[in-house]
């Protein structure tokens, strides 16, 4: 997919500086300082906020007496993706959004970057808390390595049982290496995660996908149970003429340069498009203006307050210097010699009121954007045929259909979780779900 | 604005506020800089037969994020030879006639040594005396400081010694490190002092190191106790303060966690003349001074007092003997839902520490949810709710609430008349049918 016009190289530094911590680490007395803001609240709300209800008055707590092991071991124990939740958890609508401190008209307490301190802590200093349990007999195949089934397998073999995870990837982590903002985490950070989930026992087979070079019948053969975390598939098309020119991407498959590649070799133009304005789009947008693209545009067909992207994710991309058009709706990609030239769109209005209102195109109204690239960020597919090849698996709406309880699927061979239950939520959300699929799991096989 | 002119026991300053006896009030350049930002007297470090210090000398507490809430020394009187000391606070006192020199003195307990030591010191021109017989550490091993103020006997001798030769007042410096310090004031007052300051310092060991096993300030590995204060002891020197207000007339310098205004003002109130500050300096500098006056100044006008006598011991009346507090005043607390934060330290410490009279609302059973979210707390409803009729009016849960005015303790009316225990023994002993219960408080 050879671009033409590309955006300016920029140095190493340059790229460095773009694509910096946009929340550094703490050092040890603002760490300290933060700590002790916290009041330390009972049956703490921030906790309720939290999907896996980290103890968030403890872990903070111990870090204001200088037990940072201890305070990694409240986090870890509760998340063991607790590093990147404490990068890219959405924190201002859980804890933070939670904290007390708001309805006092003060900053609420740092949440997640005072997780990040604890859990960097144990691991810049390699320190173990937690040993593989005694083995109980018991196997269990992960398919998909992102956080759901990485939370599922350490909380598995933390019992005792034998868990290997099956991902197509040549790289583990799913989303959480491929697929975050390079501002807000790095693969090789995720990549730590990995290493912490391998120290339980737990075996990766990388490259290995279902329906190519691995077969759902040899796993369920030789494992008791399967848990799928197999999350989404590809980004969902725009059906419009010229998608298939040079230069049309899918968000993903942007975002993953990012994180695998050297920045100054991530394809880029010098114009960009993204269409969207999810949680993902912003990703996206960031990313094309911090690799020098410019302008920048995000196309949504409704407008700027009906964006399903956080509040925050939209600051950043006006931050950036982003261009948006919205109530805007792409209607064709205009190509030259088979590679993207421009995006023609049409103005957008609602018809009707309320729920039943409705977008539609204003006849008429076409303007054209030149760009060099198109990123699609309309979401991700649901694997359809993935999970149809397994019998007795039910979707409805896309999502695979589990016992809230158990997360135990029609086959009561098979447990789910992540984003292919939940049509795609934030990595705590996944985590949530894989540790309650191993609890689920326990529980069929009679463990308490 | 309200007069702070003080004249303690004939010292006068311009302002109460004055350098305790200390490193602060080390050398004349400190001194005179002191004076410049607004201090109104100092009392210069402890003359005597110059020391040897330690490297190091200091230890600290903090509370939290807060730096030195406590703080201690092993620090022992000036380490400069007397001649320098009396030189200097000659200069001083010629170069700033109107602000208070006073001159801590410790020597030899022998009559002629403080003779000799009383009549030098005077020759300065200073304004004052102060016997530091309250150093706890490190000189009252050799029978000075500390050795003298824990002995009524002695003080009084040693005082009546001084004030054989002085011209000028003279001030008792007392230790809190004895069982009851009115009786040392006492023993004071009789040998003719002038005026008596407190507390000096509180014996302390600041801590250990939990590598080295040091306890700190560490002297190459050991440490030795040291005198305690700053912020944390300033209730035990109120307390003590009011204790001698009550049992001398002559009148009292306060010390001990001065480094506000309102701490100035609370010493007034229980019969302070004058105040003497040193480890909010060491903390801060000298610049603190310019706030206490400012802010007691304002106090002084809000409360229509037009000078500092005006406030001084009003507070001390109000001191009582347990045996004479009403039994029948009953407050409960109120919870205002509108500041309430939902944290819940209310409810957990009542649960817990006190007396099970607040409850969870809403319940811990999971209803509030994430359902919630995106809403403001406020929408949380989060707010405990106290259980009136079990509420013994303890105040822990005012004291916990982070909220500034969330929780307050309302007065409730009861149908009972005002009745302390003493009242009660009394009347159980007039009724004569019920056997007298002991009572501490002799009034009964």
């Amino acid at each position: 997919m050879p671009l033409v016009n590309i955006a300016p190289k920029l140095s190493p530094q340059e790229y460095e500086r773009n694509f910096a911590d946009i929340s550094p680490a703490f050092t040890p007395s603002q760490a300290k300082i933060e700590a002790n803001r916290c009041l330390y609240c009972f049956d703490a709300p921030c906790t309720k906020a939290c999907p896996t209800s980290i103890d968030v008055p403890a872990f903070i707590k111990k870090i204001s007496t200088g037990n940072l092991k201890g305070s990694a071991r409240v986090i870890l124990s509760a998340n063991i993706l607790g590093k990147s939740c404490g990068r890219v958890c959405p924190t201002e609508v859980l804890c933070e959004g939670a904290c007390v401190m708001n309805g006092s008209g003060e900053k609420p307490i740092e949440i997640g970057r005072l997780q990040r301190y604890a859990v960097d802590y144990v691991m810049d200093h390699e320190i173990r808390l937690f040993h593989a349990g005694t083995p109980n007999g018991h196997r269990v195949a992960c398919v998909g390595s992102g956080p759901a089934s990485l939370a599922c397998a350490a909380e598995l073999a933390k019992w005792g049982y034998e868990v290997e995870i099956y991902d197509r990837n040549p790289i583990a982590g799913g989303l959480n290496t491929y697929g975050i903002a390079a501002y807000k985490m790095r693969a090789s950070d995720s990549l730590r995660e990995v290493k912490l989930v391998e120290e339980l026992g737990v075996k990766f087979r990388q490259g290995m996908e279902v329906g190519k070079n691995l077969k759902l019948q040899q796993l369920e053969e030789k494992f008791d149970f399967i848990f799928l975390g197999v999350g989404l598939g590809e980004t969902w098309d725009l059906n419009l003429p010229g998608e298939e020119l040079d230069g049309v991407y899918g968000a993903l498959e942007f975002i993953e340069q990012t994180k695998v590649e050297p920045f100054e070799k991530v394809d880029v133009g010098k114009r960009v498009a993204v269409i969207g304005a999810g949680n993902t789009a912003i990703d996206c947008v960031t990313a094309a203006r911090r690799l020098n693209a410019a302008p920048v545009y995000m196309i949504y067909r409704r407008g700027a307050d009906s964006m399903p992207a956080f509040k925050y994710e939209y600051e950043l991309a006006k931050k950036d210097g982003v261009t948006f058009h919205w109530n805007a709706q792409p209607v064709r990609v205009v190509g030259q010699g088979g590679v993207v030239c421009g995006l023609q769109c049409v103005r957008t209005h609602l018809v009707g009121n309320g729920r039943s209102a409705r977008v539609e195109p204003i006849a008429g109204s076409d303007f054209s954007v030149e760009v060099d690239m198109v990123v699609k960020a309309l979401g991700q597919q649901p694997m359809t045929e993935l999970v149809k090849s397994i019998f007795g698996l039910e979707l409805n709406a896309g999502r695979v259909v589990i016992n809230p309880e158990t997360h135990q699927t029609g086959n009561s061979k098979y447990f789910a979780g992540g984003d292919c239950v939940n049509g795609g939520k934030e990595v705590v959300d996944a985590v949530a779900e894989g540790m309650a699929a191993a609890r689920g799991i326990h529980r069929a096989v009679g463990g308490r | 604005m309200a007069d702070l002119n003080t004249n303690f026991a004939g010292i006068k300053s311009p302002n109460p506020f004055w350098l305790a006896s200390g490193p602060p009030a080390n050398t004349a350049g400190q001194v005179m800089r002191a004076f410049d930002c607004g201090w109104g007297g100092a009392v210069w470090k402890t003359v005597g037969e110059p020391i040897i210090n330690t490297t190091s000398r200091y230890g600290g507490i903090d509370l939290g994020s807060q730096k030195v809430m406590g703080f201690n020394n092993i620090e022992l009187i000036s380490d400069r030879p007397i001649e320098d000391n009396l030189r200097e606070i000659a200069e001083v006192k010629k170069r700033y006639p109107r602000h208070a020199v006073i001159v801590s003195l410790m020597v030899e307990s022998r009559r002629e040594v403080w003779h000799e030591m009383v009549k030098r010191t005077e020759d300065t021109g200073c304004d004052g005396l102060e016997l530091n017989f309250g150093c706890p550490h490190g000189m009252s091993e050799r029978g000075m400081g500390a050795a003298v103020g824990q002995v009524p006997e002695y003080t009084t001798m040693i005082t009546g010694w001084v004030k054989e030769v002085a011209r000028t007042p003279v001030i008792v410096k007392l230790t809190p490190n004895i069982s009851d310090v009115t009786k040392i004031a006492v023993a004071a007052e009789q040998g003719g002092a002038d005026g008596i300051s407190l507390i000096n310092t509180i014996n302390s060991l600041m801590g250990v190191d939990l590598d080295t096993f040091s306890p700190r300030p560490s002297v190459r590995g050991k440490s030795s106790h040291g005198g305690y204060c700053g912020p944390a002891v300033k209730p035990i020197a109120l307390h003590m303060v009011s204790a001698c207000a009550k049992r001398v007339k002559i009148p009292i310098s306060g010390i001990g966690g001065i480094a506000t205004w309102p701490d100035a003002a609370e010493f007034v109130a229980l019969g302070a003349s004058s105040l003497q500050v040193c480890t909010a300096v060491m903390h801060y500098g000298f610049r603190i001074v310019e706030d206490l006056i400012d802010g007691l100044n304002d106090y002084l006008d809000r409360k229509t007092f037009a000078s500092l006598s005006d406030l001084r011991g009003i507070a001390i009346g109000n001191v009582a003997d347990w045996g004479d507090l009403d039994l029948n005043y009953k407050i409960i607390a109120d919870i205002n839902s509108d500041l309430c934060i939902g944290c819940h330290l209310c409810y957990v410490a009542c649960e817990d520490g006190a007396h099970q009279c607040i409850e969870e609302f809403p319940g811990r059973d999971g209803s509030v949810q994430l359902g919630m979210l995106g809403r403001s707390n406020r929408d949380l409803a989060r707010v405990p709710r106290i259980i009136a009729d079990e509420c013994v009016g303890c105040n822990l849960c005012a004291l916990v609430c982070p909220v500034p005015n969330c929780i307050s303790m309302k007065e409730v009316e009861t149908e009972n008349p005002v009745m302390s225990w003493n009242d009660r023994t009394r009347q159980q002993r007039n009724e004569g049918n019920v056997p007298s219960t002991p009572s501490l408080w002799g009034n009964a």
